[in-house]
C-alpha cells in the first residue's frame, strides 16, 4: 500500500516518503503549506489511490475538539420527555456521532481529514491529544469505550494562522509544501491538461512566475490559481502568440482575474505595466 | 551516527523529542525508507522538524553530520567491510555462481586483487578485461557481465544527488528570527485576540436553558447567548516622515497586516512626537489634522495603544514647549505622551531601531522611560513580547 501519485496528482519525493511513513507507522501526517499547493487534495487523492474511504472534518473557528467525538443532544431529548416518545428512555438516541467516530467505526481502513486545523481555538489540537494517540474515546453519556476498528489514516492541514502546541506536533508527521518548481509545475499542468500545446505551456508558466515575482503583491498565485487560469486560456482559445506578444500592447496578461485576486494587486499590476510601457517608449 | 544527528539538532535549536526519535527508529524499522540517503534525509526530516522555519537548520545538521556519505562516493578506495559483501553474496548469487567466485580464489582472493588493482589504476577506464571501470569483463566495476564482480559506482550519483537536496537548502528564506514578513507580524498580532461575547443573542446556552427549564417546571425554555467575537480593538500611531522614512516599508507591511487582523483599528500618523494633532491621511496631513484630544475623547479606555516610531530626534522636541520641528506646540510632546498613557493604560512602543542601539541616542532612552520601559523592537521576538504586555 505505497501512495506514490495519482493520475491527477504530481507528489514529490519528499511527499510521497512523508505519506508512506504516515500510512505505515499509522500516525497522523500534519501538511502545511502556501494556499493553494494542494495540502486538501492531498488526502482526497491518498484515498483515492489505495481506495479507502474518505472522511473531511473542516475546522471552522468555533469548531470545538467534541464536536468530532459526539454530541449529545439534550434539548431533543426534553422535546421528546414531554412529547411522551418512547425513545426518550435510552440516551444512546441522543448521542449524534461525530467524524472521529465515524472514522473509528469504518469497517475499512478510512482516510481522516482534518481540515484547516489552526482555525481552531488554541486549546483545539490540545483536546485531541490522546484521541489521536490511541485511537479512542470515551463516552461519559454511555459509559462506552470507542474504539477504532482500523486506525485511520490521518491527514491535517494548517494555514499556519496559529502555531500549534508541541505536544501535539511530537505525535505527527510533518511535511511542508514548497511551492512546485518549474518542472514541478509542468508536470502538474500536464496532469490536468494533457492536451496542452507545449508553446501555450511554457509563455504561459513564463507569465505565472514572471507574476510571482513582482515585488509586493497581497496575494501571489497559486498552482489552483495557474490551474484555472489555463482552464480559462484554453477555454478562450488564447493562442500562444498573444501571450507572448503582451508586452507590445498590453502588458497585463489576458484574463487576469484568474491569477491576481485582489483590486489592489491588479492597479498595481497595471502600474507596473505602464511604467515599463513608458521606459520602453512605445 | 544517528544519535549524533539527534543531538547536533537539539544544539541547533530544533526541539525534537525523544519520542520523535523513536518514531524515526520505528519507521527505519518498518522499511519506509528504502535505504537511499535521501528517503532517510526526507523520513528523518518528516520525523524530527515539525516546522517549517526549522528545514534550514535541519539541512545544515544534516549535511554537517553525514558530510561523510558525501566523500565514500569520491574516494574510491574507502574501504568496503568484507562481511556485507559476503553476506549480499550468499543471498543473491545461485550455487554456480559460488563456485565461479570460489574459482577466483575465494572472497579474500577478490578483495585482495580490488585493492591492488585500485592502487594501480589512476585513470578512468572503460571496456578491458583488467581495469575497474564500466561495462567491462573484469572482476571489478560496474554494469559488466563477471559473475565476479563487484558492483563499484553505479548507486553512487544517488548520493550525491541527495546531498544536493540539503546542500540546496531550499528553506532558507523560511528561517524568518531575524527578518520580519507580514505572515510573522500577523502570527504575532494574533496572540492579542481576545473572545468575548457581544452582540446579539444567536447560539443556544445549554446549561442555562437546562437550568432554566427545570425552573420552569420542565417545560423548555430556550436560553440563548451572543456569539463569540474577538474584541480587541487597536490605536495605531504611526511616525512618519523624516528619519523614519528608512523604516517606512517595515512599518508599512505592519500596518498591512494588521488592518485584517482586528474589527477595531483605529490609526493615525503622527511627525516624530506626538503633540496636539495627528492625521489619518499623510497627504493631506496640513489639511485635515485631528486633535488629539478628540481622539481620547472618541475611544474608549479599552482600547490598547501602539505606537511604531523611531523615538530618535532631538531631545528637545521631547521636553519642551515649542519644542517640534514642524509648528510651535504649547504643551511639550512629554505631556500628550503622558496624557494618552494614562488614558490608555494598556500600551506599546514599537521601535525599528535595533535594541543594541538604543542606549546611544537621549531621545530613545527619554521616549523608553516615559513608556514605563514598555518599548519593543520592530521584530518578530520583540512583537511577540509586546503583545504579551498588551495581553497582560
Amino acid at each position: 500500500m505505497k501512495f506514490t501519485g495519482t493520475d491527477s496528482y504530481v507528489a514529490t519525493e519528499d511527499l510521497m516518503v512523508a505519506v508512506n511513513a504516515a500510512i505505515t507507522l499509522q500516525r497522523p501526517l500534519l501538511v502545511k503549506g502556501e494556499p493553494g499547493t494542494g495540502k486538501t487534495m492531498l488526502a482526497i487523492e491518498v484515498a483515492n489511490a489505495i481506495a479507502a474511504p474518505l472522511i473531511e472534518w473542516h475546522i471552522k473557528s468555533t469548531t470545538k475538539a467534541q464536536h468530532g467525538l459526539y454530541e449529545y443532544d439534550a434539548v431533543s431529548r426534553l422535546r421528546d420527555s414531554q412529547l411522551g416518545d418512547e425513545r426518550v428512555h435510552d440516551i444512546a438516541n441522543y448521542i449524534i456521532h461525530g467524524k472521529l467516530w465515524e472514522a473509528f467505526e469504518s469497517k475499512e481502513r478510512p482516510v481522516l481529514l482534518i481540515d484547516e486545523i489552526d482555525k481552531a481555538d488554541i486549546e483545539f489540537p490540545n483536546d485531541l491529544l490522546l484521541e489521536l494517540d490511541r485511537m479512542e474515546f470515551f463516552v461519559y453519556e454511555t459509559k462506552r469505550t470507542i474504539q477504532s476498528v482500523h486506525r485511520p489514516i490521518v491527514f491535517i492541514t494548517s494555514n499556519n494562522e496559529k502555531e500549534l502546541p508541541d505536544a501535539f506536533l511530537r505525535r505527527c508527521f510533518f511535511h511542508y509544501i514548497r511551492f512546485p518548481d518549474r518542472e514541478t509545475m509542468e508536470q502538474i499542468v500536464d496532469v490536468h491538461y494533457p492536451g496542452l500545446k507545449r508553446n501555450l505551456l511554457s509563455e504561459a508558466l513564463n507569465i505565472f512566475f514572471e507574476i510571482r515575482e513582482v515585488p509586493g503583491l497581497k496575494k501571489k498565485p497559486s498552482t489552483s490559481e495557474l490551474l484555472d487560469w489555463i482552464k480559462l486560456l484554453v477555454a478562450d482559445d488564447i493562442s500562444p502568440e498573444v501571450l507572448r506578444s503582451r508586452d507590445m500592447k498590453t502588458l497585463i496578461p489576458p484574463l487576469h482575474g484568474a491569477l491576481l485576486k485582489n483590486e489592489q494587486d491588479v492597479h498595481m499590476f497595471e502600474r507596473l505595466a505602464f511604467m515599463a510601457r513608458r521606459e520602453s517608449g512605445i | 551516527m544517528f544519535t549524533e544527528l539527534f543531538y547536533e539538532l537539539r544544539k541547533a535549536k530544533v526541539s525534537a523529542s525523544l519520542k520523535e526519535y523513536l518514531a524515526l527508529m520505528e519507521a527505519m524499522d518498518a522499511r519506509v525508507a528504502n535505504m537511499s540517503v535521501e528517503e532517510f534525509y526526507y523520513l528523518s526530516r518528516a520525523t524530527l522538524v515539525k516546522d517549517e522555519r526549522n528545514f534550514d537548520k535541519f539541512d545544515v545538521v544534516f549535511g554537517h553530520v553525514f558530510k561523510g556519505l558525501e566523500s565514500l562516493d569520491q574516494d574510491r578506495t574507502a574501504e568496503i567491510p568484507e562481511e556485507w559483501l559476503r553476506k549480499l553474496a550468499e543471498l543473491t548469487l545461485t550455487e554456480e555462481e559460488m563456485a565461479e567466485v570460489e574459482a577466483m580464489g575465494g572472497f579474500e582472493k577478490l578483495m585482495e586483487e580490488l585493492k591492488k588493482r585500485l592502487e594501480e589504476q589512476q585513470k578512468r577506464h572503460q571496456g578491458g578485461n583488467k581495469w575497474i571501470g564500466t561495462a567491462g569483463r573484469s572482476p571489478f566495476g560496474a554494469y559488466g557481465y563477471n559473475p565476479e564482480g563487484v558492483r563499484i559506482g553505479q548507486e553512487g550519483s544517488r548520493h550525491r544527488r541527495a546531498v544536493k537536496v540539503w546542500d540546496r537548502r531550499e528553506y532558507k528564506n523560511l528561517d524568518d528570527t531575524v527578518e520580519l514578513g507580514t505572515r510573522n507580524i500577523k502570527i504575532a498580532l494574533r496572540r492579542l485576540r481576545r473572545f468575548a461575547r457581544e452582540g446579539a443573542a444567536l447560539e443556544l446556552d445549554l446549561p442555562d436553558t437546562v437550568r432554566s427549564t427545570a425552573n420552569n417546571g420542565g417545560y423548555l425554555d430556550l436560553k440563548l447567548v451572543p456569539e463569540r467575537h474577538n474584541t480587541v480593538k487597536v490605536l495605531l500611531f504611526l511616525d512618519i516622515g523624516g528619519s523614519m522614512d528608512d523604516h517606512t516599508r517595515t512599518c508599512e507591511e505592519l500596518f498591512s497586516a494588521a488592518g485584517s487582523e482586528f474589527k477595531h483599528l483605529e490609526y493615525f500618523y503622527f511627525h516624530n512626537f506626538i503633540y496636539e494633532y495627528v492625521w489619518r491621511d499623510n497627504r493631506r496631513r496640513h489639511q485635515e489634522r485631528i486633535p488629539t484630544w478628540d481622539v481620547m475623547h472618541t475611544y474608549a479606555s479599552d482600547y490598547k495603544l501602539i505606537i511604531v516610531g523611531d523615538a530618535t530626534m532631538s531631545p528637545y522636541e521631547i521636553a519642551y514647549p515649542g519644542g517640534s520641528v514642524e509648528h510651535w506646540n504649547e504643551e511639550s510632546g512629554q505631556i500628550w505622551l503622558d496624557r494618552l498613557l494614562t488614558t490608555y493604560p494598556s500600551a506599546i512602543w514599537l521601535n525599528p531601531v535595533t535594541e543594541r542601539h538604543w542606549t546611544y541616542t537621549q531621545s530613545l532612552q527619554m521616549t523608553h522611560q516615559l513608556m514605563g520601559g514598555r518599548m519593543f523592537p520592530l521584530t518578530v521576538d520583540g512583537l511577540d513580547r509586546g503583545m504579551r504586555e498588551l495581553s497582560r
